[in-house]
């Protein structure tokens, strides 16, 4: 199951067109276990830079992670 | 209008370069340049377009610069120009977007503003940079801007409504971004040699540099700071024989607050991590050691964003040449303007010196 770090984060309260119904929604960058550093939007539980996350579903094609306890 | 103030005929333009970052998609019309240029009366010459998202007219000046510093023209026009109020905010926001990844952050929901909120949480975290520092970017340039006859939205602000804004993307609010504004800008460019031709052209260009860099923000290794800004500098200040201190005035990318706080440590001005602290200094400031954004800025005097690379040009010409009335600083030898494409991915910095 792929992990990473957050290294940034926002949450965005103004979409384009083709994710008006989702807000707001949070984005982070994060830094995954093993190299590499990708967009990313988190589920559930708002997150920090620093905050260990996990892979959690892929919704129509978007990776979506999620805060560990 | 650049023509006339420049003493130049139509006829005598050699070449047309316009910037422009997405006419089709915010006004529907193609094939620009030479729309544009016939427009001004120039027929006959090659007209072309230039696209670098928010750099576009940053990199048609640079292109135009280059072929009459090479011998090609004698008369060279850079123009750019943008409708945006067209369209309503979200298609904004998505015609925007297309100057970032779509095969990855984009796909996933980032627009600029959520870019450049990702810039600022991370510039937060390593440098302690604040919001009201932010927010004094946004305050110093409205400021400006209200003494700017051609800005967009003449308006003071206060800390207090800047930092009380309606989110866009957190950490910024309305009052950390730029507007969305239609716009147009032009200049003449000469060699040298042929000055006495054009008494009405008063200023020398003494460094240019365009450099690039990865679209994607998540492909830079460090988001605080832009090498693409750091690589044009370097370049556009060897060219000019000149350090950073030695300039008088600069006319910044201030697209979001953050990106104005970048540009002054990416341009030398300040140590990395001081540019927050030097903006609530008043260092930047009208009256301060080195004023930035004296237009108002991207901010306030508005950010078409094709037409914004040569604006911020003409800004300068007008203080280098006396003409900036209530706003006029003193010391204008000196001219630095830095215009930016996408998250960093273009970077055109131009140093003017007075003739």
């Amino acid at each position: 199951m792929k992990r990473g770090v957050v290294y940034t984060e926002t949450i965005v309260h103004s979409p384009p067109e083709l994710f008006a119904r989702e807000v707001p929604y949070q984005l982070a960058i994060i830094d995954l276990e093993g190299g590499g550093r990708v967009t990313v939007r988190i589920a559930g539980e708002r997150v920090a830079i620093g905050d260990t996350v996990k892979w959690l579903e892929s919704r129509n094609g978007i990776d979506f992670f999620e805060k560990t306890s | 209008m650049a023509l006339a103030d420049a003493g130049v005929a139509a006829e005598a333009v050699e070449s047309f370069y316009l910037g422009n970052f997405a006419g089709p998609s915010f006004a529907g019309q193609n094939h620009l340049a030479p729309y544009v240029a016939s427009g001004a009366g120039i027929r006959g010459v090659p007209a072309t377009r230039f696209e670098a998202a928010c750099a576009s007219s940053g990199s048609a000046f640079f292109h135009a610069v280059t072929a009459v510093a090479a011998g090609v023209y004698d008369v060279a026009v850079a123009a750019g120009v943008e409708t945006m109020t067209c369209q309503p905010t979200p298609r904004v926001t998505e015609i925007l977007a297309g100057a970032g990844d779509l095969a990855g952050e984009v796909r996933v929901g980032a627009t600029f503003p959520s870019l450049f909120a990702m810039i600022a949480r991370r510039h937060m975290h390593e440098f302690g940079t604040t919001r009201e520092q932010m927010a004094a970017v946004a305050v110093k340039n409205h400021a400006n801007g209200a003494l700017n006859p051609l800005a967009h939205l003449r308006k003071r602000i206060t800390m207090e409504q800047a930092l009380a804004g309606k989110p866009v993307s957190e950490p910024l609010t309305v009052y950390d971004c730029s507007l969305i504004s239609d716009g147009a800008a032009a200049v003449v460019i000469i060699p040298l040699e042929r000055a006495r031709d054009f008494p009405g052209i008063s200023l020398r260009i003494l460094g240019i540099a365009q450099a690039s860099d990865y679209v994607a923000l998540d492909a830079k290794d460090d988001i605080t700071s832009f090498r693409a800004n750091r690589v044009a500098a370097e370049k556009a200040y060897r060219m000019a024989g000149l350090g950073p201190g030695e300039v008088d005035l600069a006319e910044v990318h201030d697209c979001f607050t953050i990106a104005e706080i970048v540009a002054l440590e990416d341009l030398g001005f300040v140590a990395r991590g001081e540019g927050g602290p030097a903006t609530v200094a008043g260092w930047t400031a009208l009256n301060g050691r080195l004023p930035v954004n004296t237009s108002g800025g991207l901010k306030s005097k508005g950010h078409p964003v094709g037409a914004t690379g040569v604006g911020q040009i003409c800004d300068l010409a007008i203080q280098m040449r006396g003409a900036a009335g209530e706003r006029q600083v003193e010391r204008r030898r000196v001219g630095l303007a830095q215009n930016l494409g996408g998250s960093g991915a273009t970077s055109v910095v131009t140093i003017l010196g007075a003739a």
